[in-house]
Formats: C-alpha cells, structure tokens, sequence
C-alpha cells in the first residue's frame, strides 16, 4: 500500500464535507471574507487613491483592486488552513473520526487545501465583482482569467498553512506566522505600490515570496499593465502549494497516526 | 489458526525509550466479543490504534482478516467507536451518518436506507434532523456506534463504550452490542469496567504495563484466579485485627485502604464470626471478574493516562 495514495474520491468526500458545512452558514462567512477587502478598496482606493491618482501609470483604483484580490486570497485560504483546520484536527477530532475510514491523511490534507482554495476563490469572485463596480478592472476580456488564478494562490498558501497546522500546539501560535509572514507579505509584496521602490535585499527577498508572484501575475490581467513571464510566476505559486502539501501531509501523519 | 479474525503475534510498540506493547500474542475468533482490559497507561488504547491503522506497529505481526493492519483497504470491513466524541457538531444526525457513509464510498440512495436501518437500530430515529449537541450523552453514545456500522463492517472496534454513561444509558448500549453478536459480527471493545465485560465478552485479556496477565472466559478466569466467595469488611481496627478475626480459617486476605477482602471457598463461618462483631460492616458476595483484576493488577492507585 503505497502511503501516497491519493484518490480523488476520497479527496472529494472530505472536500464535501467542508462544503456543507460553509453552506450553512454561508451567508456569514461571506460578508467576512468580503468585508474587509470592501473596506480597503473604498476606503484606500477612493482616499489614498485621491491623493495618488496614479501608480506605475494605472488608476490606484485599479492598482490596489488587483493587489487586494490576491491579499485576500492569501488572507482566506490561510484562515482557512490554520483555525478551521485546526478546530477540525484538534477540537473536534474531525480527521481521526476520516481516519478511521478509507479515506487516509494526504487525502485529507488535499481535501482541506483545495477546500481553502475554494473558499479563496468564492470570495475572490466576491471581490471581483465589487472591484469591477468600483472601476477596479481595466481588462475585462483578460480579467476572467484571475479567477483561476485565485484558485491557485489559495492552493499555494493552504499548503504552508496546513503544514503550520500540523505542528501547533494551540491557536496562540497561529499569531507567529501571521507577524512573520502574511503580513509581511500584505505590506512588501506589491499589494500597495510596487516592490521596486524597495531597497535591493528586500525586493530580492520578496522575489522569494509567493505573494509578490500572485500579483504580478493577477495584476497584469486586470489592468494594462503587460504581463511578463506568467509561467514563471504560476511556477512558484504551484511549487508552494505542491512543497506546502507534502510537509503538511508528513506532519499530520506524524501528529495523528503515533 | 487460520480463520481467525485476528492475530497478533509478538507485536511491539515503542513511543521512544518507552515500550508501551511488549510482545503481546493473541487470536481472535470470528463471532465473538472480544474484551481487552486493564488499568489505565495498560496499553489497550494503543492495541486498538494499532489494529485500525491510526498507529504503526514497532515490530510483530499484527494481521486482520489475514492481512497486515497496515493495509488499508481493511478499513472497508471495520468499524470503529473512539473513546473521544468526534461527531460532527455542525451537522444533525442524519448528516453525520450521511457524510461518513461519503468517506466510504456510498452512495446517496443506498445511504439513506443504510441510514433508516441504523437509526431505527440506534433507537433515533425521531432524533434524526436534530443537531448532535442536542443529544444525550448516551444517544451521541448510540450515534457512534451507527455510525461505526455505516459501512456494514464485519468487525467493530470500541473503545471504552459506555464509559461516562448513566446505567439505563450503558444498558441500552449493551443490549444493541449483544445484538450486533447475534447478527455474526465480532466485536472487540476495551473497557475498565468489569460489569461491562462480564456481560459481553466471550473471551477477554488482562493487559497491564504492555503484557497480557491472563486469557479465558469470564467464568473461568474467576474460578482460575480467585475462590469463589469474598466478604468485605470494613471497621477492623488493623492487619492484626483482620488476621485474628480469620485465625483458623483458610482465607486470603487483601485491603485496599480501610476496606479489607477476604476470598474464600466457603465464607460461612468468617460471615459468623463478623455477624458477632458489631462494630464491623460487612458484604458477602460471590467473586468477580473486578477480583481477578484487582488481584492480578494490585490494588495500588494508578494514574491518569
């Protein structure tokens, strides 16, 4: 029995039962991911905008949308990744109760990371609506295409997300890897203003990031800006989500299957 | 034995420096209750992770229905009862039913009519819209175990069944477990409760500090271990008192803290001699699986784990 075994089956049924959860109380989790991202667009997007009028030549308007779709995917599938998995790992015994079915850990794992990107991907449609109201999109024959995008870069911060998951030890810690690395990101990632106005070692360290390659990728798609090396940047998101999902699967089963 | 359901021979498991299964062999036959007993930290929890492929083996071989417990295709054929509560809460009971027949493969339509058979089994079938917080303990008792048998498994495993349950709560618990054997299913259930296995089990072990103590039959591990009657005393001023009080008479004696228990063959005449003495309480009873255990497990506090 190979322990990679991942059947899509069993991926579904977890993905499902997450699913059906969300859906009861859809309405609520909603206006949460949706909420904030509003707050920023009018209020930044309209007052700071006023101020900037323009960034690298595109409306800050349309600058911010693109930066804060991509913010707020990070925001959600790592949410997502940390508290609620964790509730669903520890709290409720959640995955032991899956454990004891066919249904096995890297299944598990990929249904909660595909969950979360789901979960990206429904408020990043939100978002993307209401940026586009707000005259956000520049592109729209382009535009559609984030979406999946969004799809992606939840997948790519569900993995690390899960994987810091795994070794916690309570909620509290959750605390660390936001200091230390999503806010980070929200603020030198190219979210706000882009990252050549940063010193050397901190535009290279956020070469590293996989937010700076989030927005590079989506931002060209719904603004005029041109889009360079899309592969390159779809290349990284996926190599995180994929190194996410494998240290994440390794130290649940170390957590769980003693 | 080759049709055994079960077999274990030899199986080892180190949590580091620590071995908390050392080399225990066993066989289980198909049909019928299987109890694993013990005190606390003896290690039965971790037979039964073991055996539902939730903890790897350190050595040994460890098969079921034939196959190493490592292959997971066995999750087909088991079902399985935890001792922690893990429904899910967000979910009424027939959800909860309907997303674990899910993990396994199950179909909608077959689903539910596996869901109207067990919840008619589990005595809920007026709570099935309900969420499960709005269960009694023993109903959310009863879930798990419909739950357990969603898959329609050929062997279910439990973990402390009724641990935490009021009496009536136990013996509707019982009385569906005892009905789960008539249908040919085999059960293995640990348990620190000596009524409880008493009542269900066919066969049972003894595991203390990762070793199996003793194997049988309820009967016949009492009339293997201890005599067949004990009085229980309590008010004999000390050790010397109670020798005194017994001199003459073939007794083994035994405390734990005030409470002093003297097995015998034949009790008629200590019972006499304590009815002379008013200033003692006392209990005649025949002996009991808990004196086979308390016996062969020492009567020394453990702790919790």
């Amino acid at each position: 029995m190979n322990p990679f075994t991942l059947l899509p089956s069993h991926i579904l049924a977890v993905w499902r039962r997450n699913y059906l959860v969300w859906r009861k109380l859809a309405g609520v989790s909603m206006l949460g991911n949706f909420g904030d991202p509003l707050l920023y667009l009018l209020g930044l997007g309209y007052g700071l905008g006023h101020y900037i009028g323009e960034m690298n030549s595109i409306p800050y308007m349309a600058w911010l949308a693109s930066g804060i779709l991509c913010s707020s995917a990070m925001n959600t599938a790592t949410f997502e990744g940390l508290y609620s998995a964790f509730t669903r790992m520890n709290q409720q015994g959640t995955w032991e109760s899956i454990l004891a079915t066919p249904v096995r850990i890297q299944e598990i794992i990929a249904g909660e990371q595909i969950w979360a990107a789901t979960k990206s991907l429904i408020s990043g449609t939100a978002i993307f609506i209401v940026a586009g109201l707000l005259g956000g999109i520049q592109q729209w024959d382009t535009a559609l295409l984030a979406l999946p995008v969004i799809f992606l870069i939840g997948l790519a911060f569900a993995g690390p997300a899960l994987a810091i998951c795994a070794v916690s030890p309570s909620y509290d810690f959750f605390l660390y890897y936001f200091t230390l690395a999503v806010t980070p990101m929200f603020l030198f990632c190219g979210v706000f203003y882009p990252i050549d106005t940063l010193p050397d070692f901190a535009r290279m360290l956020a070469q590293l990031l996989p937010l700076t390659h989030a927005v590079a990728l989506v931002r060209p798609l719904l603004t005029e800006m041109p889009l360079t090396l899309p592969w390159l940047h779809a290349g990284v998101l996926a190599l995180y989500a994929l190194a996410g999902f494998t240290l994440a699967a390794r130290l649940a089963a170390r957590r769980l299957l003693r | 034995m080759i049709d055994a359901v079960v077999s274990a021979t030899e199986i080892r498991k180190h949590f580091g420096e620590r071995e908390v299964i050392c080399g225990v062999n066993f066989d289980i036959r198909p049909g019928i209750c299987f109890g694993i007993l013990g005190p606390n930290g003896a290690g039965k929890t971790t037979l039964m992770r073991m055996l539902t492929g939730l903890s790897p083996i350190t050595s040994g071989d460890y098969r079921l229905f034939g196959s190493p417990v490592s292959d997971t295709s066995l999750h087909h054929r088991i079902g399985v009862v935890p001792q922690q509560d893990n429904l899910d809460p967000d979910f009424s009971v027939r959800q909860n039913l309907k997303v674990y027949a899910g993990y396994f493969g199950i179909g909608a339509a077959e689903a539910d009519a596996r869901i109207d058979e067990l919840l008619e089994f589990s005595a809920l079938t007026m709570r099935g819209n309900d969420q499960v917080s709005s269960l009694s303990g023993g109903m959310r008792r009863r879930l798990m175990v419909a739950r357990a048998l969603i898959n329609n498994p050929d062997l279910i495993v439990l973990d402390e069944p009724s641990t935490g349950l009021d009496p009536q709560a136990r013996h509707l618990i019982w009385q569906r477990l005892r009905s789960l054997k008539t249908q040919g299913k085999t059960l293995i259930l640990t348990t620190h409760y000596m009524e409880e296995a008493a009542e269900l089990c066919d066969e049972l072990i003894i595991l203390d500090h990762g070793r199996i103590l003793t194997r049988g039959a309820p009967r016949a591990l009492i009339s293997e271990h201890v005599e067949a009657e004990v009085v229980a005393i309590r008010g004999l001023s000390n050790e010397l008192d109670a020798i005194e009080l017994c001199e003459g008479l073939s007794v083994r004696l035994d405390h734990v803290g005030d409470t002093w228990f003297c097995y015998a063959s034949d009790a008629r005449e200590l019972v006499a001699r304590c009815t002379g003495r008013l200033e003692l309480t006392f209990i005649h009873r025949p002996a009991s699986l808990e004196d086979v255990f308390l016996k062969l497990t020492g009567r020394d506090m453990r702790e919790e784990g």
